[in-house]
Order: structure tokens, then sequence, then C-alpha cells
């Protein structure tokens, strides 16, 4: 422990150097930038300036990239919150209540409690990186496929039941989501599925092009045809640009609460970022006082998934750095990024390069602070823009949304998806479907289908394995209570209702 | 919003001009992060830039699944023509076109080198009862189902070897049970003993071995691979051997010039000293061999493996 201590002091003293704080500040800079676009993400970003980082020492370079893999997601929230139109899919949560609390003017409470509750669970994810992650660690070699199937049965059945206005609803959503999942080449058995002879359909649907049509063009062409009766309404603002006392109140416990959940599901080998924000926002909803304000702008619906997406984003280093194993993406060109400087992440490297470790786990707290700073006093900037009339910033929107699509693969046929799906997405929005199972399903559908088959295959068909792990079946568990409480719940008052009369 | 996207498109427009300048690599990689070709993509383009041959940026992308056709058919559709685009490709691709039946295959893209090639290695938990070539045959013969052994795509060259060690036991082959995985997810499993055997890269298993959670059983090459003290298959007496190549090809309608430039650009990074050292580091054999004869290696590679796979019944 007093070592740990020590080590981490050493770390803060390169992490705290000007040209390496200078660093951190650029790296948070460009992810904030890259979280409000959609498509591109830390990743993308990392790997694209890995030849760039070539010249720059390795204590610098994993410092910038700290920053970038931080800064993505507090970028991700601000437009998930303003515009109702999530950067990174780990934002799609917030979109949510986020945007339901800026139509209310109350946009900056809700950028605020995102920010600190970002600050609060990245700061807690990296204490947690820096003196749990070897035993965390160990739930990577824990979980199986029936437990990773469980886990996203949970997801769906809570996000499901618990979003929209109606079960049937949420279900619809999420169905048409797991369908487009389906399309394109079957992984274990390489044929291809409801492609229908399209070359263009063999690859799939892109995330991204549901996720801006969903929500950019099908809010867009909501919000035009209701243009008539709201042309001159602007958003109101008020409550200034800070957080109440009873915001904080409502706050606090979601941030930790987040954090927790987020933290060992990120660092899970096929974790994400993106399930921990579906059952932190199921969590916050059941444990609500103010049930009833959920759809329509609460706040512990934002702090929770904030603090989640942060916490396990912190939790992606852990099997990184402990094992040399990469979990996503990002985790995959850090990895990359180690061995272009002759380094091998895994237990040698806290031995052979602690240097460098420290300075990288300094890093991410330092750069935590640097976010916060920037962050909060621009929330009262962001919320300005909803002062901007409607269609200049809809109009913004729609060519955003083209130029990310177009630019992501070239390709004809997802502008063509962009267009269908917008159109679906209008409906939905008109009738009132929830838009987030129908991502869920798309995200973790493909993933669900897997880790199924593969528990399949290894008990060689014996379905009975699904609930043969502890963890599996108190998931699966869960995940009926879930959807069978509430009826038993009503039926039980209802019972004590008649005994009574 | 205006405000942020102009703000946004300032910062992207600062650094994509310090590369603009020059013209940046496309690199599509056809797997998951953290895979065998991940490795190869993001090294080899390492190793261009270490060299100074090639020092004007790259931009990867993954695409995985589907023994790499996936990947192919994301870069038949969208690299037309595009002189900067690359695909990293290899033996798996051949097979799993051939085995998926894909409408795309390696013909449609312009073959520019073979690089590396590496052999296979087979790997159980630490603690498993398989300490040899000959229990893990045992094994597949007492209850091929029973050994579930995971490895890349469906129909790649994992799933043909473990195919012809069964073959080689004397078990059904169709009784064999092959777990598809892609990218870094198959160290986990095999690691926590979900899964009872695994056949990966020999250099992907060589790094995670040292942690002492898998056991290295068998190399399939012709040779022992360096720093790993583990038998081949050919020294046990199964004769076998088996070797996961890996080489870059360009977009379909490639123009000559691209071609040409792309062929010297690898003809230098070969001779390279950071090139040696790269392969050195990985344990990956030098399989240098570049443009036409690249092609009609592709070629013989089609032909060989259609008959591999109906021989191991994988292909109807």
């Amino acid at each position: 422990m007093m070592d740990i201590l020590q080590q981490l002091l050493a770390g803060f003293a390169i992490a705290l150097q000007p040209i390496n704080l200078f660093w951190a500040l650029v790296g948070c800079l460009l992810g904030t930038a890259i979280g409000v676009l959609p498509g591109i993400g830390p990743a993308l970003t990392i790997a694209l300036l890995l030849p760039v980082t070539a010249q720059v020492a390795p204590e610098s370079a994993f410092i910038m990239f700290a920053g970038i893999l931080y800064g993505a997601l507090y970028g991700g929230s601000t437009t998930s919150i303003l515009l109702n139109m999530p950067g990174e899919s780990g934002s799609v949560m917030t979109a949510i209540e986020g945007n339901r609390m800026a139509r209310n003017g109350r946009g900056a409470a809700a950028l605020a409690t995102s920010a600190i509750g970002s600050f609060v669970a990245g700061t807690l994810g990296t204490l947690a990186l820096t003196f749990l992650a070897p035993t965390i660690a160990e739930l990577a070699f824990i979980f199986g496929p029936e437990d990773y199937f469980a886990l996203m049965i949970l997801s769906f059945t809570s996000v499901a039941v618990v979003m929209g206005t109606s079960r049937v609803r949420g279900f619809t959503a999420l169905f048409f989501g797991l369908a487009l999942g389906t399309i394109g080449i079957d992984t274990q058995t390489g044929q291809s599925r409801m492609t229908f002879g399209t070359l263009e359909l063999l690859d799939g649907i892109s995330f991204t092009v549901v996720l801006v049509s969903l929500f950019a063009v099908g809010e867009t062409l909501y919000v035009a045809s209701r243009q008539a009766r709201t042309a001159g309404v602007v958003y109101p603002l008020k409550g200034g640009a800070w957080m109440t006392r009873e915001d904080w109140k409502r706050s606090w416990k979601p941030w930790l609460r987040g954090a927790l959940i987020g933290f060992p599901i990120g660092s899970l080998p096929a974790g994400g970022t993106e399930i921990p924000t579906f059952l932190s926002y199921t969590v916050e909803r059941r444990l609500s006082e103010k049930p009833e304000e959920f759809g329509n702008g609460a706040i512990e619906g934002v702090a929770g998934p904030e603090a989640a997406n942060n916490a396990a984003a912190a939790g992606i280093l852990v099997p990184l750095l402990t094992l040399g194993l990469p979990s996503t993406a990002t985790a995959a060109v850090l990895l990359a990024a180690f061995q272009n400087y002759g380094l091998q992440p895994g237990p040698l490297l806290f031995a052979t390069n602690p240097g460098l470790l420290w300075g990288l786990i300094a890093s991410l707290f330092v750069g935590n602070v640097i976010l916060l700073i920037l962050n909060l006093p621009l929330v009262g900037m962001w919320v300005r823009l909803l002062l901007i009339p409607r269609p200049y910033i809809y109009g913004g929107i729609v060519i955003f949304a083209l130029v990310g699509v177009w630019g992501l693969s070239t390709s004809w046929m997802d502008l063509l998806l962009m267009c269908g799906i917008g159109l679906i997405g209008y409906v939905a929005r008109v009738y009132d479907f929830p838009i987030a199972p129908a991502l869920i399903g798309l995200i973790l559908g493909p993933q669900a289908e897997i880790q199924l088959r593969r528990a399949l295959a290894v008990s060689q068909g014996d379905w009975s394995v699904l609930v043969g792990t502890p963890i599996a079946a108190t998931l699966l568990a869960i995940a009926a209570l879930v959807i069978f409480l509430p009826f038993f719940v009503a039926k039980f008052r209802g019972a004590m209702h008649e005994s009574k009369a | 919003m205006l405000k942020r996207s102009f703000l946004t498109g300032v910062i992207a427009l600062a650094f994509s001009a310090g590369l603009a300048a020059a013209e940046p690599a496309k690199v599509l990689i056809p797997a998951n992060p953290g895979g065998g070709w991940d490795g190869a993509g993001r090294e080899t383009m390492a190793a261009f830039n270490k060299s100074g041959v090639f020092t004007d940026g790259v931009s990867f992308t993954n695409k995985g699944g589907a023994a790499g056709t996936i990947g192919l058919a994301e870069f038949v559709r969208t690299a037309e023509g595009d002189d900067n685009a690359l695909l990293v490709t290899g033996v798996i691709m051949v097979g799993g076109a051939i085995s998926n039946k894909t409408p795309v295959s390696l013909d449609n893209t312009t073959p520019l080198a073979r690089m590396t090639n590496e052999y296979n290695a087979i790997a159980v938990p630490a603690d498993s009862a398989i300490k040899t070539p000959q229990d893990f045959l045992a094994a597949l013969k007492a209850d091929p189902g029973a050994l579930s052994v995971g490895g890349g795509s469906a129909g790649g060259v994992d799933h043909v070897l473990l195919a012809l060690l069964a073959k080689q036991a004397g078990a059904p082959v169709d009784k064999i049970n092959f777990v598809s995985f892609s990218g870094g997810e198959i160290l986990a499993s095999l690691g926590g003993g979900k899964i009872k055997a695994a056949i990966s890269g020999a250099s992907e298993f060589r790094d995670f071995a040292k942690s002492g959670r898998i056991r290295i059983i068998a190399v399939t090459g012709p040779n022992r691979v360096e720093g790993l003290d583990v038998p081949t298959l050919k020294e046990t007496g199964i004769p076998i051997e088996i070797g996961n190549w890996r080489g870059f090809v360009g977009a379909p309608g490639m123009s000559e010039a691209g071609r040409k430039t792309w062929l010297d650009r690898f003809e230098k990074l070969h001779a390279s000293d950071a090139w040696k050292e790269t392969l050195k580091a990985h344990g990956w054999e030098d399989a240098y061999l570049a443009g036409d004869e690249f092609k009609a290696f592709i070629k013989a590679e089609e032909s060989n493996w259609t008959a591999a796979l109906k021989d191991v019944g994988i292909l109807k």
C-alpha cells in the first residue's frame, strides 16, 4: 500500500511536468472535440496520432492518449443533452433525461451534473485502477460466454421495461434493433443473412448510421413538422448556470452507484462502456423517489449513466495494463502504442517501466481535473446554443449528420439507409416509441448471439449451461424479476385492496 | 452548435493539415483489434515509419468477422481506385472466402506483397491434463465433441488444423467442436478454462503464456519458434505443417503508378533493419513475395484450400 502511494507520487512528479501537462491539455481538448462527433471515437483518433507521436517521449504520448480517452466521454454528453444527438454510443442514455432537462430550461444543471459526475466517477475509477487492478483483472477469467449472455439479457429486459410510455413500445423498439443487428455475414458460420444479395449489406448496418438517423434525422423531421406551431418558441433558460441544492442531493448517490456499476463491467473483456449506462439508468429509475419525473427530465437519469461510462473507461485499462489483454478498440490501439515503444503491457511492465506506467495513471487523475476545469465554465456558454433559432440549429445538425455518415464509408447505401431509418425515427417520435432500446438491440444483439452460440458450442447443445454458473443464474433471475415483478406487485396490491374491502 | 462545429472543424483542420501535405495510407484491418491481423497491419506500418521508407502517416480501420471476408467486402466496396488504400490479408481470408462462398474474393483486389509467415500454436489452460500433442489427439479420439477448441473464424487455418488433427487421431471430423473467436477475447476464455484448448498464432500465445495462465503444447511449423521451449508437431511424430501467411493487397482498380509506388515501398521495407527487428520481435518468419508472383501464389492457395476444405469436410 505504502509502496503504491510512493510510486503514485513519483508518477505525479512525471505527469505534472509542464510539458506533460501541455500534452494532457491537448489530449483533453482533442478528446472533447471528437466526443461531439458521431462516428469518430478515441480509438480512431489515437490510431491517427500514433505516427505523429513517435517523435514524442512515451510518457507524454500516453498522457495525451489518456486525455483523449476521458475527454471523448465528457464531449459526448454535451450534444446528447443540448441537441438530443449522442456523439458516442456510451452517451445514448444521457440524451433521454438530459435533453428533457434542457427543454425544461435546466440544461445547465444537466451539463453540470454530467461533468461533475464524470469527474467523480473517473477519479473513483482511476483510484480503483491504482489499488485494485490485479484483483479486478481476475474477473476477465471468471466471466464465461453464458455470463456475458445473461448480462446482455439483463440489459435488454431492463431497458425495454423501463423506457418509454409502455412495454409494448419498449419491446417493439428493442426488437427493431435486434432485427437490424442480424443483417450481414454471420461471424460464426460465414453465411450472409438478410442481405438480399446486396454487397453493401454484407458488412451489416453501421451503428453510427442508425444512431444519427434515429436521433438527428428523426428529431429534425419532427421539429420541422411542428414548425408552424413552435417556430418562435425558444427553450427557456432558467435556474442559472449551476446546480441547485436539491440537484446536488439527487446527484451524488447516482454518481457513486454509476461508478460502482461502470468500473467492473468496463474491466471485462466483452464489457464496454455501453452496458453500464443502460444498467445505471434502470437502477436510478427504480430507486428514484420521484419515478414520475423519469421521461420528463430526471437529473438522476443523467448523473448515473454519465458516471457509469467514465468509470467504465477507467475499467478498460485494467485488463490492458495488468494482463496485456485489449478488450475494446481503444485498448487495442493503446496496446499497439505500447508495442511501438517496445513495451509489452502486463505484470512485467510494472517492474520494468514503473515511471511510464505510474505517470500514465497519475495523468488520468490530472486529466480528470483538467476536463472538469475545461467543462464547468463552458456550461454557461453551451446552454446559450439553445437560444439560436431552431431552423438554424437543426439545419446545422442535418448537414453534420450527412457529412458524418458519408465520411465514414463514402457509401450511397448508408445515405439511403439514413433517410429510411430517419423516417422510422420520425414515426417513432410521433407515436412515442423510445429510441434507445433500438440502439441497444443493435449494439448488443449480435454480441448476445455470439455469446449464446459459444456457450452452447462449449456445452454441446445443453441449454442448462445458461444457468450453469452462479453469475449467469443470478443475472437471469434479476432479468426475470425486472419483467415480472411489477405484475406481481400490482396483483399483490390488488389482493390487499380487496381483502381490506 | 455552430460555434461548436467550427471549433471542432478548426481542431480537425489543424490536425489534418499536418498530414495533408503528404498522403497517409488508409489501412483496413479485417479483424477486430488485438488479433493477429491487427498486429501484422499495425506493426508493418510502424516499421514503414521507423525505417523511413514511408512516413506520411496511417489511418487504421478495423472491420472484423467471418474470416476477414467482411473486411474484404468493405474494402472492395469502398476503396475502388484509391491508390493509398491497403488491405491486410492472409491465408485465413483465402479459406474464408471459399468456405463462405462470398461474392467477392481477393481476385477483386490488387495483390502487392506477402510479408510474413507465422506458424500456429496449440495451447491449453495451465492446469489442463493435456500435456503433449499426443494427449490432445487422445482426447479428440475419445470424445471430439467434449474437447471445445477455440480459434479464429470458421473455415480458417485454425479450423482446418483442428480438422487435420482429428483426421490424424482417427476421430470423425464432423464431430469436432470448434468455437470461433475474433480478437483478444480468446485469451481470456482459454486462461479462464472456458474452452479446453485453443489454436492461434504462436506470437499471440507467446506473450500471454509468460503470465502462467496458459501452456503451449505444440507449434505447427517446420522449426521451433525462437524463445519458446515447445516442440513442433513433426518432432512428436504428427506429420502436419500449416502456416499463416499475411500480406497486403491494394484496392480494386489501383493505378499502375500507385501499384509501382507501393511495390517499391514494400521492397525497400523488406531490405530495412527496422523490418528485421520487427520480424524478430514478433516471431514472424520472413515470407516476402511481391507483385505478380504473389498474385500467382494467391491463385495457387485458392485451389489448395478448396481441396483441403473439401478433404476435411468443411466444404460440402
